[in-house]
């Protein structure tokens, strides 16, 4: 091949954890990844313009950015993301995605799309790459070695989110070679941060939740810093399996974080529409308000002032620095926090 | 024990017949009001959907009434639905109200695991059992009968509410009636006084079909009473699913030769080609095989934020590009005026009369109900 065909791949949900896995995998088999850049006020507008209303931000935000891209590269990756482990399902938007698109958005290029689908067995994941591969390689033994080094980079990945990084940060180590310097100011509070990666990683749409919270002195835990078969273990206690991977994994981190660890109050990040965390959210505050751990839920939207989503953090850290030093059955939730 | 469970259309009528006739105590909520849907909304998380919220006012107002036990379906993704049974349990439980749950989880083969559950719960033998299930499901094949005769007299009775009178008496008979024989006599009964009732010839009927997630579409108070006001506005509706129909095909595994949403699921593609959970592909299935059946008009409704429901809506648009036949979606939550919807469905009834009765407008471009 002489020339590369370029893959597009848009910076929006499954990028946050599957990236290195796929840019991997195409780069083995010679195409040239091409990825949108992080969401900005453009692409949101596109996401906005061209999706139905009802849909939750992130994905409207992924239609964006297909729109951004659709016309840079040769062939769109587009999977159905249908289900990535056994007996448990990602979301109901996610299987019907690349039918969304393909109805709402004209002039695509030629799209990579392939189901997978791995709720009855894990091979089906890997037989989803192999028909992913063979657009680019009718080899079947060029397919399985790009498979393993595309499958030992997210195994590196996953390491170095365990150790505490987060997705971008790890993603950036990774193409660059070197760890950066690991920003060790001194943390006041520790803080569970939760919600769909998707979201809270994406900092246009999350309006810097994160960046704002470190600032404020805290240091920050989310579902991804936790090792998988800690969390697996955890979310096994529920009283009924959880069907959303996504889910699952966010409630095992806040029942293991609520039990074990040692921090001082949860954050939830969610969407407004989000069905998934209509549940989860529901289910994590209510756990977390068995035990006293103060939580604050914040919802996003479209709207992207800052200023809103900054005073609710900040008075949910003064909280926890007033209920530590002033007196300890300061209310942790209910009006205080609930109302503003 | 005393069994109550959620309200869901003309459910509570079969659901009633079959836990009475397996000796147990029910207690049927009183029906959905404004009242059960505040409380409901007061306890829910805020942007769960409708059904959870009013089935939550539904067990408060069912608990006063003394249940002490409610039994309702489960399931195993990736519609929220399945993991109602949990959360309910749990926001009860805060609530401080000690209700036990039964939840029947999908069978993974066969009827019989249904009957299995059923035996775990009530002590009595196969014989009653499979009496018990035999009334159910009549008093269900009656109601749905009925209703779509109901349906179609709605649009042309000349004196509208005569149609919706005798339904409702027929209801009634029907949760009181014992026998098969006596269920027989009063569908028709019905069938009589429904075909009896005056109509206007000259009235230009329009079909407008329904389709959408089930409970919003089998439960009239989740929907504003939709199919009424498109009655009076002179549409016929039919609906995607009925309840009959849906037993037959989740619980009885389609043994039955009812109208069926597997057609549905296939006429899906090439639009949608995935199930997405809860009904989204038979909802775009629906829409298709509606529109190659000659309707006039397509309605989807669903609870505001519904996934499924989400990516079917998205879809829908291209249905109507390529079938031709206009589509609308009204999404139902917390907001229970009445006078919103009836003028977009006015509108929308307005449109299709248009297209089907003036020829020369037909080739005019409409967009989107």
């Amino acid at each position: 091949m002489l020339v590369s065909v370029k893959v597009g791949i848009p910076r929006a949900l499954f990028y946050y954890y599957l990236f290195p896995l796929w840019k991997a995998f195409f780069e083995y088999l010679g195409a040239q990844v091409v990825v949108s850049p992080p969401t900005n006020k453009e692409i949101l507008n596109m996401g906005v313009r061209e999706s139905v209303d009802e849909a939750c931000l992130p994905v409207k935000i992924y239609y964006g950015h297909v729109m951004y891209i659709k016309d840079k590269v040769d062939l769109l990756f587009l999977p159905r993301l249908v289900s990535i482990e056994k007996k448990a399902y990602i979301c109901p938007k996610f299987m019907g995605l690349p039918d969304m698109i393909r109805s709402n958005l004209t002039g695509l290029p030629p799209v990579i799309n392939v189901d997978v689908n791995a709720v009855k067995g894990q091979r089906a994941y890997k037989k989803a790459f192999f028909e992913m591969g063979s657009h680019f390689s009718s080899s079947f033994r060029k397919i399985n070695r790009a498979w393993n080094e595309a499958f030992k980079l997210q195994s590196r990945f996953e390491e170095l989110l365990v150790s505490g990084y987060f997705p971008l940060e790890a993603i950036g180590i990774l193409e660059s070679g070197h760890k950066g310097e690991k920003d060790k100011h001194d943390a006041a509070h520790e803080i569970a941060v939760l919600g769909h990666g998707y979201t809270i990683y994406d900092n246009f749409l999350s309006l810097n939740t994160i960046k704002h919270l470190k600032e404020m002195g805290a240091k920050i835990n989310t579902v991804e810093n936790l090792p998988l078969n800690i969390i697996e273990r955890t979310a096994a206690k529920l009283p009924k399996r959880m069907f959303w991977t996504m889910g699952k994994r966010i409630l095992g981190a806040a029942l293991y974080y609520l039990e074990r660890s040692q921090i001082d109050g949860i954050v939830y990040v969610t969407v407004f529409g989000c069905g998934p965390d209509s549940m989860i959210a529901d289910l994590t505050e209510r756990y977390a308000r068995r035990r006293g751990m103060p939580f604050i839920l914040i919802t996003l939207d479209e709207h992207s002032g800052e200023a809103g989503v900054i005073t609710r953090l900040e008075a949910f850290m003064d909280m926890l620095a007033w209920s530590g030093k002033n007196e300890n059955h300061f209310s942790s939730h209910g009006k205080l926090v609930d109302i503003c | 024990m005393k069994i109550t469970f959620p309200h869901m259309g003309n459910l509570w009528i079969s659901a009633k017949a079959l836990l009475e006739g397996l000796n147990l105590e029910v207690v049927v909520p009183p029906p959905c009001t404004k009242k059960t849907l505040s409380l409901g909304v007061l306890h829910a998380p805020e942007f769960i959907c409708l059904p959870l919220k009013i089935n939550l006012g539904n067990y408060i107002e069912a608990a006063e009434k003394g249940a002490d036990t409610i039994i309702i379906a489960g399931g195993r993704g990736p519609c929220r639905f399945g993991y109602y049974c949990r959360l309910e349990k749990e926001i009860m439980d805060d609530l401080g109200y000690n209700y036990e749950m039964i939840v029947l989880e999908p069978p993974e083969k066969s009827f019989f695991e249904v009957i299995q559950d059923i035996r775990a719960i009530a002590k009595c033998s196969m014989l009653q059992i499979m009496n018990a299930v035999r009334t159910a499901w009549l008093k269900c094949c009656v109601v749905d009968e009925i209703e779509r005769k109901v349906q179609m007299i709605r649009a042309r009775e000349s004196c509208p509410g005569l149609a919706d009178g005798i339904y409702k008496e027929a209801l009634k008979d029907i949760d009181s009636a014992q026998r098969g024989k006596e269920i027989i006599s009063i569908k028709r009964r019905a069938f009589e006084a429904l075909n009896e009732v005056p109509v206007d010839p000259k009235r230009e009927i329009v079909r407008i079909a329904l389709v959408g997630e089930i409970y919003t579409i089998l439960e009239p108070f989740a929907n504003q009473n939709i199919e009424k006001h498109l009655g009076k506005l002179g549409a016929e509706v039919k609906r995607s699913l009925y309840l009959s129909s849906w037993v037959n095909d989740h619980l009885l595994g389609g043994v039955l030769p009812l109208e069926s949403t597997k057609e549905a699921c296939r006429l899906a593609a090439p639009y949608l080609n995935y199930f997405v959970g809860g009904h989204g592909r038979e909802t775009v299935g629906s829409a298709v095989k509606f529109s190659r059946e000659g309707f006039d008009g397509i309605i989807q409704i669903a609870p505001l934020t519904c996934g499924p429901e989400i990516v079917a809506e998205a879809i829908l648009p291209e249905i109507y590009l390529s079938e031709g036949v206009p589509v609308m979606t009204i999404y139902m939550d917390e907001q229970t005026g009445e006078a919103g919807l009836i003028t977009r469905l006015e509108a929308f009834v307005d449109m299709t009369r248009r297209i089907k009765f003036s020829e020369k407008d037909s080739d005019l471009l409409i967009l989107r109900g």
